[in-house]
């Protein structure tokens, strides 16, 4: 196997505040320096809650921001997108909010078009051909093509998102919240036809996503985000079973799920480090119930605990018994 | 097209304007082909003749020259020269407003700078200087007036352009591989069109009258060239001894600039896309109540609120979008009753018709009564309504940053929402708001009070949400997805606030929510919803253990639940029905593998035994035995 995406060291830093003459008056560090990879036909789910930097990871990874420290290798060559053409050949995007990633002014043909005409070259018998096998693909009518943006529902405008990440022809895809604006009934028709696509046309995922649940239905391994450093990863049925990261296990214990009396887990209240003036050490420790002087005074790094699993922090939570 | 005219036409005055200017366009069009005289030929015998003199219908000016043709071809040259300022000012400022908006950064600073540079003139000023330094000429008059009319484009396209460009389907065109000029013409400029229309219509008269103030003062057409502006500026010394030579061009000035402002305004109402669905026009107070029989008396229940077959509708155009029809739902105090359905299924707007907040128009309530301890809220007076909204039912909504007032310290807002009801101190005040904030846990409630909403997280903003329905004490609190936008640790503290404040203070709680697993840690009872009804109705426990309508059932096996793996999920293909175009029967039916054609006939009603009812002929097999 071969490696799809490898991101060493990232990291990404928002200048805040502004002096009338040059300088910021304050950083934001959105993305700590993080080290990820993925492997080819592999789908690696990135989860997290808000603010915790999982967007602003993507949208490094496609390229429309620019890395503040650390390199993107994608299928073993750096990111380059000087040339738009080249670059969106090999990686493409599919957006939160399926309605507002179209552009209203414009026909579904038309926006379909772009990649086609834009990437490949293709000329107009040629894009009609593949927009309409894309479609097929993705179980959207050709009499759609004429009709614009705000006549779909946001099921069908996703699927228009994903038709047009697929014209490009691109093997990697990075789904930011693909789902989350979408009911449920609809959400698991669009999650299945990812499934399906992976499987016909050999597609690597990195999916993002803040729910639980989706990620493990559609992950093979997750990386568990907080605060902008990936705190716990590992393979998608151990993480959040055996969850080693007392993060990773207090999200695993919020969710909602029929059969569980109503919990608190964290019995009243906690709040989010504040990002222009993090904490030296590990920043959940003060959410934390096992936080040692230790946590408080230096990150945790992320070192490898038992098979495929990395956890960043000073007093993981036991290991499941071998049976 | 022809929606844009019957909108426009909607405003009177705007299409009064429309047809006086078409007149005048139309007239100073065909100028070349009316027998009239020659514009320029002097006849110092006729000086000054008064209008209806024979031979001249306008009279002459001081050089005996004809009016009438002088006022035409005046006109001619006055719009000629309006509408190419209006239309290079345009171009050029919007040009420089998409550059600096999209690429912003240096780029943008650089440029806006030097509009604001431009702005510092007064415009009349610029404009003289501009004349001065070109010669005087009809052509260097143009360019001032466009040239000083630039900024006000460029300020505007620029402030939209900087909204679009971080728009996502501007990343996505960036994707489909793109350029930037390209993104700009195609992406971008079909979107800030109708903004440089509007901002063209509105100043078309002004750059006009500013070409006639230059003319005037004789640094635009040169003699003998007439336009309104000269013919004025000619006729000056003679207004006292013969105003009709300065009256005729005035009077044609004021009817075109008039007729182009009124016909500006109605061009900036229709195409904005707010009025199109009627949001411009302001709400009433209390939703329209509209209902063809009274309501029948209630039967004695020891239910604190209750509904009773309500309906509501939305009017749009010649559409009835049937948003509610005929749901009936009931809470005691202390109870905690669901409401789940997907979105458009009606449930928010269930929630609203209760305290008539549906926003009218478009909405009705044509149907139904919702009951306060028996007393029909839909037929009570707005003073009363007013009296119980926040006293007796309290509402919480979904998005807390949105519902309170970002200009407002959040404990005046706290103390605002008391006083409504009641006269209290303001020290009094200020302590009843600490006690709020304690109440929903708030971390040191006595900073807290006085920091702004956008200074809070979320979670803390919801909570304060939760607080102001709190406030005075209310019997019912209505909650419309207050946990949507949240994180799920943040969820999980919210719930539980709210299952210990109905416990704490017997709170009859209506919660309106997607997400079955919230339903099953807090409601008592739940009521799914589909295509604005009920379709079933019973214990939490019970639904979720053995649903009984289709819909309920193929729903709960589409929610992935962690602790899975892996997998394919269920899913429910196709969409609900439009609720301006329901079908005959079930809605569910066409998406439903259990439909016969009894489904699609007539109408189903909500029936069932004990405490479980659902809306369907053939119930799942799970819920047949157990009331068999």
């Amino acid at each position: 196997m071969s490696t799809a995406l490898q991101i060493t060291d990232l990291s990404k830093t928002f200048p805040v505040g502004k002096k009338l003459f040059g300088g910021a008056t304050g950083a934001v560090k959105a993305v700590h320096p993080m080290s990820l990879s993925v492997q080819t036909g592999e789908t690696l789910g990135i989860v997290g809650e808000s603010g915790c930097g999982k967007s602003t990871l993507a949208r490094m990874l496609v390229g429309l921001l620019p890395p503040t420290t650390g390199s993107i290798e994608i299928e073993g060559a750096a990111l380059d997108n000087a040339d738009p053409a080249a670059f969106g050949k090999r990686i493409q995007y599919v957006f939160q909010d399926p309605i507002s990633s179209l552009n209203p002014r414009k026909t579904i043909r038309q926006i379909m078009d772009a990649p086609l005409k834009l990437l490949h070259g293709m000329d107009r018998a040629a894009r009609e051909k593949r927009i309409l096998e894309i479609f097929d693909s993705v179980n959207l009518r050709a009499d759609f093509l004429d009709r614009y943006p705000h006549e779909f529902s946001g099921g069908q405008a996703q699927r228009i998102g994903i038709a047009r990440a697929l014209a490009a022809q691109a093997r990697i895809l990075i789904l930011d919240e693909p789902v989350s604006a979408l009911d449920v009934s609809v959400q698991a028709q669009v999650l299945n036809l990812l499934a399906d696509l992976k499987r016909e046309f050999g597609l690597t995922y990195l999916f993002i996503s803040h729910d639980l649940a989706v990620v493990e239905a559609v992950s093979d391994r997750i990386a568990v985000l907080y605060f902008g450093s990936v705190v716990e990863e590992g393979r998608a049925e151990e993480i959040f079973a055996h969850p080693r990261h007392p993060y990773t296990k207090l999200l695993a214990d919020s969710a909602p799920v029929v059969g569980r009396p109503l919990s608190d887990p964290e019995h009243g209240q906690a709040e989010l480090p504040n990002p222009l003036d993090p904490p030296p050490g590990c920043a959940f420790a003060k959410r934390c119930p096992y936080a040692s002087a230790q946590c408080r005074s230096a990150p945790p790094p992320l070192t490898e605990m038992g098979t495929d699993q990395r956890v960043a922090c000073y007093h993981p939570l036991p290991a499941p018994e071998q049976v | 097209m022809s929606a844009f005219f019957k909108l426009l036409a909607r405003n009177r005055l705007a299409l009064g304007g429309l047809i006086v200017m078409g007149l005048v366009v139309a007239l100073a069009l065909i100028t070349p082909l009316l027998p009239l005289a020659d514009p320029d030929a002097t006849d110092t015998a006729n000086r000054f003749l008064p209008p209806l003199s024979d031979g001249y219908l306008l009279g002459t000016d001081g050089l005996g020259r004809d009016l009438l043709s002088r006022l035409l071809w005046g006109t001619r040259l006055s719009l000629a020269v309006g509408f190419a300022a209006a239309l290079f000012a345009a171009v050029a400022g919007a040009a420089v407003g998409i550059i600096a908006g999209f690429y912003g950064g240096r780029t943008d600073n650089i440029i806006m700078r030097g509009v604001d540079m431009l702005m510092a003139f007064p415009y009349i000023l610029l404009a003289l200087a501009i004349v001065a330094a070109l010669g005087p000429g009809l052509v260097n008059a143009l360019i001032a007036v466009s040239v000083v009319n630039i900024p006000f484009f460029a300020r505007n396209i620029r402030g939209i352009t900087v909204g679009l460009a971080h728009k996502e389907f501007v990343d996505a065109a960036k994707l489909a591989g793109m350029s930037n000029p390209r993104i700009i013409l195609s992406e971008i400029l079909p979107n800030v069109v109708p903004v440089i229309v509007i901002a063209m219509s509105t100043t078309i008269g002004w750059m006009i009258l500013e070409t006639a103030g230059l003319s005037f003062l004789g640094l635009g057409s040169q003699p003998p060239q007439a336009d309104l502006g000269s013919m004025l500026g000619e006729a000056r010394s003679a207004l006292i001894t013969n105003p009709h030579t300065s009256v005729i061009p005035g009077i044609m000035i004021l009817i075109i600039v008039m007729s182009i402002n009124l016909l500006g305004d109605g061009v900036r109402d229709a195409l904005d896309p707010r009025l199109k669905s009627g949001a411009l026009s302001r709400p009433m107070a209390a939703t329209r109540v509209e209902r063809k029989e009274r309501p029948a008396p209630e039967t004695s229940t020891d239910a604190i609120l209750s509904l009773d077959d309500l309906h509501t509708q939305f009017h749009v155009k010649d559409r009835i979008y049937k948003a509610v029809s005929g749901v009936s739902l009931s809470v005691k105090p202390g109870e905690c009753l669901g409401v789940i359905g997907e979105s458009g299924s009606g449930k928010s707007v269930t929630a609203l018709s209760i305290m008539g907040l549906v926003a009218s128009p478009p909405g009705i309530i044509t149907a139904g009564a919702a009951r306060l301890e028996g007393r029909d809220m839909l037929s009570a007076r707005f003073g009363e309504l007013r009296r119980l909204r926040g006293r007796r039912v309290a509402y919480i909504f979904q998005d807390p940053l949105a519902t309170l007032h970002p200009l407002y310290k959040v404990g005046d807002q706290l103390i605002e929402a008391i006083s409504c009801h009641r006269a209290i101190s303001k020290s009094e005040g200020r302590k009843k708001a600490i006690e709020l904030l304690k109440s929903v846990r708030i971390p040191n409630p006595e900073e807290r009070i006085d920091i702004y909403p956008h200074e809070m997280s979320g979670g803390m903003r919801q909570r304060v949400g939760i607080a102001m329905a709190l406030a005075n004490d209310p019997d019912v609190i209505i909650a419309d997805e207050p946990t949507t936008a949240l994180d799920v640790t943040v969820q999980a503290q919210i719930l539980s606030l709210l299952s210990d404040l109905r416990r704490e203070r017997g709170l009859a709680i209506i919660f309106i929510t997607h997400d079955f697993g919230v339903v099953a840690q807090l409601c008592d009872r739940v009521a799914v919803m589909y295509a604005g009804r009920i379709v079933e109705e019973g214990p939490t426990m019970e639904i979720l253990r053995a649903p009984a309508h289709p819909y309920t059932s193929r729903l709960i096996a589409c929610v992935p639940e962690l602790g899975e793996g892996k997998r394919k999920l269920e899913a429910i293909p196709g969409l609900p029905p439009s609720v301006d175009n329901l079908p005959a029967g079930c809605a569910f039916a066409d998406r439903c593998l259990k439909a016969q054609d009894s489904c699609t006939k007539g109408e189903i009603g909500l029936e069932g035994s004990g405490s479980r009812a659902v809306r369907c002929l053939f119930p799942e097999p799970g819920f047949a035995e157990e009331t068999a």
